[in-house]
């Protein structure tokens, strides 16, 4: 069945998941339904401690059996113990069936390959999979589908029962013996513990992992011993240097400064750059130099930000410094900036679903002025793609991405027109993860396109000195440099699923197929 | 024009690729590795061969190693290792069989 971004949907896909195609962003607004609730275990009488010595206890504790969904959170990044340790524990115990809903994972996870290919490991339900798990399931060795949500999505999908998860484990940077856990104080600080609040109010077992375990009570707690059953303490949850970098570097790559200085200029001319607006923006080089210029701009029309939201980096945290935004509302933390920045009394923490989830009764997201992505392909419709590389292999996660651009007022994408051979701008992308109609303008290196459906923002650039063009003209120039792209090779067999933020399907991911030369004769 | 040796020309830098070149074995045989091989194999093999053509080279082993490079990029690093495996490496022809 075709769905509302033109994409064919096998009936089949549509029978086994129970989905339906995706309809358009605003489709299930004002929808009711009633909330899936957890599986509780109550501690009346525990001697005052939740500890428990190694996670095979922990797991046996929680009744561990084939066939269970078990969750984590991204929030440890590159430098994540957590999932490959309990992964090797359920492994050991010979369990099968595994269906991991994590918030992402990325290629600090590569050593649960032989996991997926022995059949421990059935099911996946991330908000994306990259390096050698996302070539394993593009390779078609995951014996089920591997659902790609958006961050915000991820949480309706708890919280409305559609995945329902029986043992969640939350690494902890610190925790006390009772379960209170926190994101700073510790070792391997990750700043916030956004993705696991839906996991912790809604999963059955809840399980927090720390390799810093401090005096109760570990106060004010990020997630509340209210909702852990076990405490477990390990010699170490991450890599503190993987999990929160250093301030990246400004970039000096004269393309990225380019397009920085494009996406500035529109952005300061549009009607919603004035006193109080909001801004969320990404980690990329050209994102933050946006976010340097921008603060430039500001401090010379004299206009403040009420809020800014992330993902955040330092660049972000300095506007909160330097008294040019009200507050920040945090997710997650990529550089110790960001980390140490949590502290501040207007630096707030806020749930993946007080942040994205399209199911609730209103999310952040909902209140952005302007939020600045990137992307790996954009199409002439302004469809984009984050997560499936141009090969056709799944190589990146949905993240925020859809939510961002849903909810913002305007929603920029910024990317270099091609990397490398892959035009950035084409006909079609490989597959739709965040539809056109949320995409407002697309800035390049060689041009900016605005969205036609927004005719308000044409009007509002029309003696703006920027190189505007049409979004077909871009690709056009892109093809002039690269050649026209071919279509990559599929097998039929559906891998992966793009689920939009409502749950419906909004493409599917399907077994690369090896290359092979045409036939034709040259 | 003949390959009378092996040759190389290129580097394995991104948006570069690597070509060597040896004397065939009565026709022309390519192997192709690209990281962009999935939407630009069948472009980058008739750029191959539409630069043979011109070189006049009907007998070569020529293998690729390619890291997103233009059509521009590969067909001047596929002159390049067929000058150098035919030892001509001076008076080069501009303009000519050279574009």
């Amino acid at each position: 069945m075709l769905n509302a971004v033109g994409r064919e949907i096998p009936e089949e896909i549509l029978r086994m998941t129970g989905k339906e195609v995706f309809q358009g962003n605003g489709h299930y607004d004002g929808i009711v339904y009633r909330k899936h609730g957890p599986k509780t275990t109550c501690v009346i009488n525990s001697g005052g401690s939740k500890l428990k010595k190694t996670i095979q206890e922990v797991l046996v504790e929680c009744g561990i059996r084939d066939g269970m969904t078990v969750s984590f959170h991204h929030h440890f990044r590159d430098g994540d113990y957590i999932v490959n340790m309990v992964m090797e524990e359920i492994h050991a115990m010979g369990i099968k069936n595994i269906t991991i809903c994590a918030s992402s994972l990325g290629k600090a996870h590569d050593p649960i390959v032989p996991y997926i290919e022995d059949g421990t490991i059935t099911g996946i339900y991330s908000s994306g999979v990259r390096g050698k798990i996302g070539e394993a399931v593009s390779g078609g060795k995951l014996k089920g589908l591997a659902v790609m949500c958006s961050h915000g999505g991820r949480v309706r999908a708890i919280e409305t029962g559609e995945v329902q998860i029986d043992i969640a484990f939350i690494g902890a940077p610190t925790c006390d013996e009772y379960g209170n856990c926190r994101g700073i104080g510790g070792r391997s600080n990750c700043g916030v513990l956004s993705y696991a609040m839906a996991d912790a109010g809604y999963a059955d077992r809840v399980v927090a992992i720390t390799d810093c375990l401090v005096p109760f009570p570990n106060f004010p707690a990020h997630i509340s011993m209210t909702q852990v059953d076990y405490v477990v303490e390990v010699e170490a949850i991450g890599d503190p240097a993987k999990i929160a970098t250093g301030a990246a570097k400004p970039t000096t790559d004269q393309r990225k400064l380019l397009m920085a200085e494009y996406c500035t200029k529109f952005v300061v001319n549009t009607p919603y750059f004035k006193d109080g607006f909001s801004y969320q923006t990404g980690v990329g080089g050209a994102s933050i130099a946006s976010t340097v210029f921008l603060a430039r701009e500001m401090k010379k029309r004299n206009i403040r930000m009420r809020f800014g939201v992330g993902g955040l980096t330092k660049p972000m945290c300095d506007l909160l410094i330097n008294g040019q935004t009200d507050c920040l509302l945090d997710t997650q933390d990529f550089d110790l900036a960001a980390v140490e920045s949590v502290k501040d009394l207007h630096h707030f923490r806020i749930s993946a679903g007080e942040y994205a989830n399209p199911f609730n009764k209103g999310a952040v997201v909902n209140k952005l002025d302007f939020v600045i992505l990137a992307a790996l392909e954009v199409d002439v419709h302004f469809n984009c793609n984050v997560v499936v590389g141009s090969d056709g292999v799944i190589a990146g996660a949905q993240g925020g991405h859809p939510d961002t651009a849903a909810g913002a007022k305007c929603a920029i994408v910024v990317t270099p027109l091609s990397q490398g051979r892959i035009p950035a701008v084409c006909t079609e992308v490989t597959t739709v993860t965040t539809p056109g109609e949320s995409i407002d303008v697309v800035i390049t290196d060689y041009g900016i396109a605005i969205n036609p459906a927004r005719p308000d923002l044409i009007q509002a650039m029309k003696n703006v000195d920027l190189p505007f063009r049409s979004i077909e003209e871009l690709r056009d120039i892109a093809y002039a440099i690269t050649g026209r792209p071919e279509k990559v090779q599929f097998m039929d067999r559906v891998v992966g699923i793009i689920e939009s933020r409502d749950g419906t399907i909004m493409d599917v991911v399907r077994q690369v197929k090896p290359f092979m030369f045409s036939e034709e004769r040259v | 024009m003949k390959v009378l040796r092996s040759a190389t020309a290129g580097t394995l830098e991104s948006s570069d690729c690597q070509v060597t070149v040896e004397p065939g074995e009565g026709g022309i045989e390519l192997a192709l590795e690209s990281v962009v091989i999935s939407q630009f194999g069948n472009q980058i093999r008739r750029v191959v061969y539409e630069t043979l053509e011109r070189m006049g080279i009907v007998d070569i082993k020529i293998s690729i190693v390619d890291k997103g490079a233009l059509d521009c990029t590969i067909r001047a690093r596929v002159e390049g290792a067929v000058f150098r495996a035919n030892g001509k490496t001076e008076d080069l022809p501009w303009g000519g069989l050279i574009r």
